[in-house]
């Protein structure tokens, strides 16, 4: 079966000063069949929340998609208009964003922006948008939904608020789901029940998930395909349990091995040396080379690409833990 | 109901207000120069003169003189003017339609060139036009209104002559109102003032909208509301709900100062107002027409203050009047 999204070689660039450019993307590779679960797990500045906002279209002046291609169901979502990329957005592609208190725009209510969301798709009517809205709240388990429907978003919780933004970002019916970090924001306690909660949603109506986070506990549950990025990149990337189990890329390895539950109890959390490069100075070569143990002469002249390993498995680098194949 | 408590509550609070403004307006009354001098002619003996004193009750203890002033006041007599030998409150309120009208028009030019002004330069912060627009805020601000007013009248009506220079034109007398809006040439005379009084404000409130809305158009509802599927048009809209309550608070203080701006607006185009007749009433030490004048200019501003409150809970959802439950 083909990928539902295949993003090719994606680059996006940020002006630095008058003439320069600094890339946050530097050729991402991406694919996601129907209704399958992705994890894109990485440090702060990866690039995890520029790839997400990069496939559609959000990324905000003066940063531009600087190349690459982004297909989605055969078309490419780059040389679309500004109007039939909008059809795109959030009827077929959704997103949920980070911090739920930031999301809502405090002066509307809740019912109407899950309204405008199914308006912006089609002529509906009040009644019939409210009913389908009051639905959808319902299926995120939002308590006295027909209340709600006309509270604004101070009056709600922050996890509430989520639940608000998931049901909005379901209310379209996407196909794909592109979670930037959706718990982070949220108390410990509602953390794993809105994870829960999107994960059931995603499989009883087979949509697609991107889920971008840093916590690979969380990937780890949820998610049935992992993309490790590094520096603008993708490091790594295979099944979640198998990079899980077996990381090839030492950067993977790492991010692991900082894990609390890697580790015997009371013995002490190994990190990786060192921090990653700001990406206006990157180093030549491989990019994580500074803080490789096992860099050699090549990591400092040539950049490793994502070249297929183990089945079903991609790594970027010269030196895969547990020998080349 | 919250309203209404809300309105009895500003009511007092209104009349503390009024009661300060009034002592201070009338703990003025004897630092503003002799007032005989002006109602009397040089012919009038010094015997005489202090005969009228007495009688007006200027040589009573300065209490006994405003415990007789706010006792009247009370019953809407704020004194009677000197120069117009009429109550001083019916003298301005046959003014307080030409201001009113003045003030007015240069709110509506100011939101109708500012809106759009500041959020296309919101938009578009880069473009040619924003920098033109932002560079001109910055003269419109510094340049005082007197001076706009004197420029405006030498291009447009000494060198074009396309405008009248001074005065209010043809108006039409409604019976409890007298109107300049209805005639053309009232209208054309309106425009001069109107702009020179707005160009102060005007580049403020461009320059607020644009900073404000900026800042809106960077939050994350903005681009979730871009990720829904919404049109521009709709996520500037989110944007703008938003921009709008700094602004309304701010907007509503700067209508006061307006007010204030009028009294050199109307000098100098000799616009028959109250902030004209202010100012003459100054030169007569027309006493009673003064303090009337700072009682009056006092209250609207309670009363604009007032208002941009209650416009401020009815926009801001967050917002509750006190008392009035989540």
């Amino acid at each position: 079966m083909s990928a539902l999204l295949e993003v090719r070689d994606l680059r996006v660039a940020f002006p630095r000063g008058r003439s320069d450019e600094v890339f946050a993307l530097r050729g991402v590779d991406l694919s996601l069949k129907r209704g399958e679960r992705l994890g894109v797990v990485g440090e702060s500045g990866a690039g995890k929340s520029m790839l997400a906002f990069a496939i559609l279209d959000l990324i905000q002046s003066p940063g531009r998609i600087a190349g690459g291609s982004i297909r989605f169901d055969g078309q490419n979502l780059l040389a679309m208009s500004e109007r039939e990329i909008r059809r795109v957005r959030g009827k077929r592609i959704a997103m949920i964003f980070q911090d739920p208190m930031a999301t809502l725009n405090p002066v509307l209510t809740i019912g109407r922006q899950m309204a405008e969301a199914l308006e912006a798709h089609g002529r509906i009517s009040e009644r019939e948008a409210r009913r389908r809205s009051v639905e959808m709240l319902k299926a995120v388990q939002v308590p006295q939904a027909e209340a709600r429907y006309d509270a604004y978003p101070h009056e709600l919780s922050g996890g509430l608020r989520q639940r608000v933004v998931i049901a909005i970002a379901l209310l379209a019916e996407p196909e794909i789901i592109i979670a930037d970090e959706p718990t982070t924001a949220l108390d410990v306690t509602i953390q794993a029940e809105i994870m829960a909660l999107l994960l059931r949603l995603c499989r009883e109506r087979e949509v697609g998930l991107i889920l971008i986070t840093h916590d690979l506990a969380v990937v780890a549950e949820v998610t049935e395909r992992l993309m490790i990025m590094y520096a603008g990149r993708c490091v790594e990337e295979g099944p979640t349990s198998e990079v899980i189990a077996r990381p090839r890329h030492p950067y993977a390895a790492g991010l692991l091995a900082s894990l609390p539950g890697h580790t015997e109890p009371g013995a002490r959390l190994t990190q990786i040396p060192g921090s990653m490069p700001p990406l206006g100075a990157l180093p030549e070569g491989c990019a994580f080379r500074p803080r490789c143990e096992h860099a050699y002469a090549r990591c400092h002249l040539e950049r490793p690409e994502l070249e297929p390993d183990l089945p079903g498995r991609r790594v970027a680098c010269y030196l895969p833990l547990g020998g080349r194949t | 109901m919250h309203i209404i408590a809300f309105l009895l509550r500003r009511s007092v609070q209104a009349a503390l207000v009024m009661l300060v403004i009034s002592i201070i307006g009338f703990s003025i009354q004897d630092n503003l120069g002799d007032p005989l001098r002006e109602l009397v002619g040089q012919s009038v003996s010094e015997a005489e003169r202090d005969q009228l004193r007495e009688k007006l009750g200027l040589n009573d203890p300065f209490w006994v003189q405003y415990g007789r002033f706010l006792s009247n006041a009370i019953e809407g007599d704020l004194g009677t003017s000197y120069f117009f030998k009429r109550p001083a409150l019916d003298v301005i309120f046959d003014k307080f339609p030409a201001t009113f009208e003045l003030v007015l028009v240069s709110a509506l030019i100011i939101v109708v060139l500012s809106v759009p002004a500041g959020i296309y330069c919101a938009v578009h912060p880069g473009s040619f036009f924003s920098r033109v627009i932002m560079s001109g805020s910055i003269i419109g601000i510094s340049v005082p209104v007197f001076l706009t007013a004197i420029f405006l009248i030498w291009i447009f009506a000494v060198e074009l002559g396309v405008m009248p220079a001074y005065g209010r034109g043809e108006v039409v007398d409604l019976g409890w109102w007298d109107t300049g809006l209805l005639t053309v040439d009232g209208v054309l005379h309106i425009i001069l003032p109107a702009i020179s009084l707005a160009s102060i404000m005007l580049p403020l409130f461009i320059r607020l909208i644009r900073a404000e809305m900026m800042e809106q158009l960077g939050q994350d509802y903005v681009r979730f509301a871009r990720a829904k599927g919404l049109s521009e048009k709709r996520v500037r809209n989110h944007a703008f709900r938003n921009t709008l309550l700094p602004v309304v608070t701010v907007g509503g203080l700067q209508i006061g100062t307006l007010i204030a701006y009028t009294i050199l607006t109307e000098t100098v185009f000799q616009w028959p107002g109250m902030g004209f007749l202010f100012l003459e009433a100054v030169n007569r030490v027309d006493t009673p027409l003064i303090i009337a004048y700072i009682i009056v200019v006092g209250g609207i501003f309670v009363l604009v203050n007032t208002a941009v409150d209650l416009i401020y809970t009815m926009i801001n959802p967050m917002v509750k009047l006190p008392g009035e439950s989540a």
